[in-house]
């Protein structure tokens, strides 16, 4: 049970920087965050079939000049698949309206079968919008971009630089605990633990032994980087410098404007329709 | 602001460094008091190479955080350069001046990229940007790892990881480095590499190197051996004084090299080899010797 | 009671462009009450090798038999192969979870389906064969030492009444003399069950002092099967791939370049100070 969710947490394309010398990977990563967000809300601001075309041709272009392959972008949806498939059949037969297709008991709505529709696109190009950027910007360069985008939340007490220590830190440490688990999987199997059958309360409880090592491994962890940390002059965020620290460029600033003219484009569609 | 040297002091003094710990059951309830460190004096010199040895249990790691004041006396005092451990005024300065890798490879690597874990501590620092990339240069370099600046840290081996920490530690350009069981986690070939790095450490750079294992052949080439036994300084001495006292060290929980062991053993039924043999070379030439005689 | 290797490949990610040989044409018989010493470079593909022989693993071809029956067949029940085949893995004491020590050496037995009582003598003649004294069995185990907590999950392995015993670096961590009490335990475990022991180990010293045979692995392949005299003359292709011999070997060696007449296979301290005795007398 656990190697698929494993798997499953591989395949989220968490964390997965895919390699390229493309224009989106050189982005400032405040670029693609604006952008990522900026997009998602424009799923949201039009609802015509026009809007999901613009919507979609943009995302294309992305997708295109960031030399990644499409089939990685679609590894992403794997995990969704699920919510996908409960949103558009509960849109599709729950919906009320005028009536389309009727077997036994259930009744599939013009209306209906528009908006399950509706939801599958908004649904897919989020998860492959926000791939997109996970795909184009290492972790890293994403914490540093969000602790620098928060920043004047400083003013108002938001731990800003704390949260995205934590943050990579969390990143940083996802792929030993996943190891960790392994082994940890491994050594109970050998004294004949059963991971795989039995009804759910028995899987549970046979989870016991696997979470109560991890999770003293990772206080353990924790306890020894807090050590190091503070061995190598950590003391917050007050005064610190920056190795690689976020300035614009010119193609930064042009990538501003592109998603200034695709929001307005979008408002404008809507308005209009 | 006055600081309290004593006369022509070491980079590291203690002076009856005390450390006690208050054991308590699962209740909460007071079991007994612990002395981890008893009344430890140390004075080291700026580009000594320390040895401190010990089985687990005898103290020497606890002795080691004292050294860059993650953890504060209970009684004595322990002066880093001059600086009392205790003075909160010095804390950073102190840990700046005596850096520290710990044992697990894992748990002390930040970055997600070997360079950028290398400048963490600069950046805690103050540095300037420049002079970070600087720094980490220099440091990967003298470590033998800069061509491994932009890999992640989740792809190398123990003995690389445990390099890239002490890389990030000599770029704060400390005076001494402590390396506590810095290659219990590692192969052969790991400590190897770990320990090679060090000696260079010491030898070129002159950063003092207060090295604590249980691994007899790392110590071989120390200036000074302090041996812990229960808190206290059981032995003190060079390698070759120390590893004289073979049924000393058994004692201890510790072991010798097989070469010096197996002089020891030839020792005691009469065969007149040398105390202290420390390499093959040395064995060979005192047993040739030895039967050039008959 | 003898545990066979049949031309046994493993591949990783045997559909990617990643695929990685780590197991290739491995045949191996490991016969009753051997003490036998695995040894190779990291990622020589031990660790793969010993995930095997407990069928927590399972060959992308080749088969392996327990007892003249093939563990991955059908109807074959894997639970009862990891009850004769115990595996300990690097740092089992990570592994620790129950409330008191004595429950955590329970759960091997329980999870073969034993009474109540019939696991609790296990895990009391279990933790009786590691060493323990019973003022900690009703300890949690986190507030034991290191060593400690080692035998306690070594003896998690021992309740299950294996035939074969694998240790993964068992002293890893440990001090000399840690070292040396675990290995002893071990020697005198198998003095007085007869159980297989197969011991993976970095340390040639200790791999030499305990084991009558030594697998040496190198990338993917057995390069060496042999008891330990006859391994450690080839000292000079073993550094080739990352290993060496005892400190002993060296030092045989070097004496004989100097001319003095002593038997170079000796591998352990004993032996070559009979040796040298045996060359001065002369």
């Amino acid at each position: 049970m656990l190697r698929n969710g494993e798997r499953m947490i591989r395949d989220i394309t968490l964390g997965q920087y895919y390699q390229a010398d493309s224009v989106i990977h050189k982005l400032d990563p405040r670029v693609k965050l604006v952008a990522t967000i900026g997009f998602i809300i424009s799923l949201f601001v039009v609802d015509s079939w026009v809007g999901y075309v613009v919507a979609a041709l943009f995302l294309a272009c992305m997708i295109k000049l960031s030399k990644v392959p499409f089939s990685y972008m679609v590894k992403g949806m794997k995990a969704i698949v699920f919510i996908l498939l409960i949103t558009v059949v509960f849109n599709l037969f729950l919906t009320p309206g005028e009536p389309l297709v009727t077997f036994w008991k259930l009744t599939i709505t013009k209306e209906g079968l528009r908006i399950a529709v509706m939801m599958a696109v908004r649904l897919s190009f989020l998860i492959v919008g926000s791939s997109l950027m996970t795909l184009t910007t290492t972790p890293n360069s994403l914490t540093d971009g969000m602790e620098k985008l928060m920043g004047p939340l400083k003013y108002v007490k938001v731990p800003v630089h704390e949260v995205s220590m934590m943050m990579s830190i969390a990143l940083r440490f996802i792929p030993i605990l996943l190891e960790e688990t392994d082994k940890i999987m491994k050594a109970q199997i050998a004294r004949g633990a059963d991971f795989e059958s039995g009804n759910l309360i028995k899987k549970a409880k046979a989870m016991v032994p696997l979470l109560v090592p991890l999770f003293i491994s990772a206080f353990r962890r924790a306890n020894d980087l807090a050590m190091a940390m503070e061995a190598r002059c950590y003391r917050g965020g007050e005064h610190r410098t920056k190795m690689k620290p976020l300035r614009y460029r010119g193609e930064d600033r042009m990538a501003y404007c592109v998603l200034l003219l695709y929001f307005a484009g979008c408002v404008a569609i809507r308005v209009w329709r | 602001m006055q600081t309290d040297r004593g006369n022509a002091m070491g980079i590291i003094k203690t002076d009856k460094l005390t450390f006690e710990y208050i054991r308590r059951d699962e209740e909460g309830n007071v079991e007994g008091i612990t002395r981890a460190v008893d009344e430890v004096d140390m004075d080291i010199r700026q580009g000594d190479f320390i040895a401190i040895l010990g089985h687990n249990g005898s103290g020497k790691s606890t002795l080691a955080k004292h050294i860059n004041a993650i953890l504060y006396p209970t009684e004595g005092t322990v002066w880093v350069d001059g600086m009392n451990t205790q003075d909160e005024n010095h804390l950073w300065d102190i840990r700046q001046e005596a850096g520290m890798v710990f044992q697990n490879p894992d748990n002390q690597i930040i970055g997600q990229v070997v360079e950028e874990d290398v400048g963490f501590g600069p950046e805690n620092m103050g540095v300037p940007t420049e002079e970070i990339w600087e720094r980490v240069e220099e440091s990967l370099k003298a470590v033998g790892m800069y061509e491994f600046r932009k890999h992640s840290p989740n792809k190398l081996s123990g003995g690389q990881k445990q390099r890239v920490s002490i890389a990030g530690v000599i770029a704060m350009h400390p005076k001494c480095i402590i390396l506590d069981e810095p290659t219990a986690m590692l192969d052969p070939n790991g400590r190897k590499e770990v320990v090679r790095a060090v000696r260079a450490l010491n030898d070129v750079e002159g950063i003092t190197v207060v090295l604590i294992t249980h691994y007899m052949e790392e110590i071989i080439h120390a200036d000074m051996v302090f041996v812990m036994d229960q808190g206290h300084v059981a032995m003190e001495g060079t390698p070759r004084e120390i590893f004289s006292r073979v049924d000393e060290l058994k004692e201890l929980r510790l072991d010798v090299p097989q070469v010096t062991l197996l002089a020891h053993e030839l020792r005691q039924k009469g065969v007149n080899l040398p105390e202290g043999i420390l390499t093959i070379e040395e064995f060979t030439g005192a047993l040739m010797a030895v039967s050039g005689n008959k | 009671m003898s545990l066979i290797l049949d031309h046994v490949n493993y591949v990783y990610g045997e559909d990617t462009a990643l695929a990685v040989h780590a197991l290739k044409d491995i045949n191996l018989v490991i016969p009753d009450g051997q003490f036998i010493g695995l040894i190779g470079h990291t990622g020589s593909g031990k660790s793969t090798l010993v995930q095997h022989l407990n069928g927590l693993m399972r060959p992308t071809s080749g088969a392996i038999y327990y007892n003249g029956e093939d563990i991955h067949d059908k109807d074959y029940e894997k639970k009862k192969l990891r009850s004769k085949v115990g595996l300990v893995f690097q740092y089992p004491e990570h592994q620790l979870f129950e409330i008191d020590v004595f429950k955590d050496v329970c759960f091997g037995p329980k999870n073969l389906g034993l009474s109540q009582k019939e696991a609790e003598l296990r895990a009391y003649a279990a933790l009786k064969q590691v060493g323990l004294g019973d003022e900690y069995f009703y300890q949690s185990p986190f507030d034991l030492s290191g060593g400690q907590k080692r035998r306690v999950a070594i003896a998690g392995v021992l309740a299950m009444k294996p035939e074969i015993l694998i240790l993964d670096e068992p002293t890893a961590g440990l001090d000399p003399k840690g070292r040396d009490e675990i290995l002893d335990q071990i020697a005198k475990l198998k003095e007085e069950t007869g159980i297989t022991v197969i011991l993976v180990s970095h340390s040639m010293e200790d791999v030499a002092k305990y084991v009558e045979r030594i697998i040496v692995m190198n990338r993917g392949s057995v390069l060496y099967d042999d008891e330990p005299r006859q391994v450690f003359q080839h000292y000079k292709e073993l550094e080739q791939v990352g290993l060496a011999a005892p400190q002993v070997t060296y030092i045989m060696q070097a004496l004989a370049r100097q001319g003095m007449e002593v038997d170079t296979a000796v591998t352990t301290i004993k032996e070559a100070e009979q040796e040298i005795l045996r060359a001065l007398s002369h």
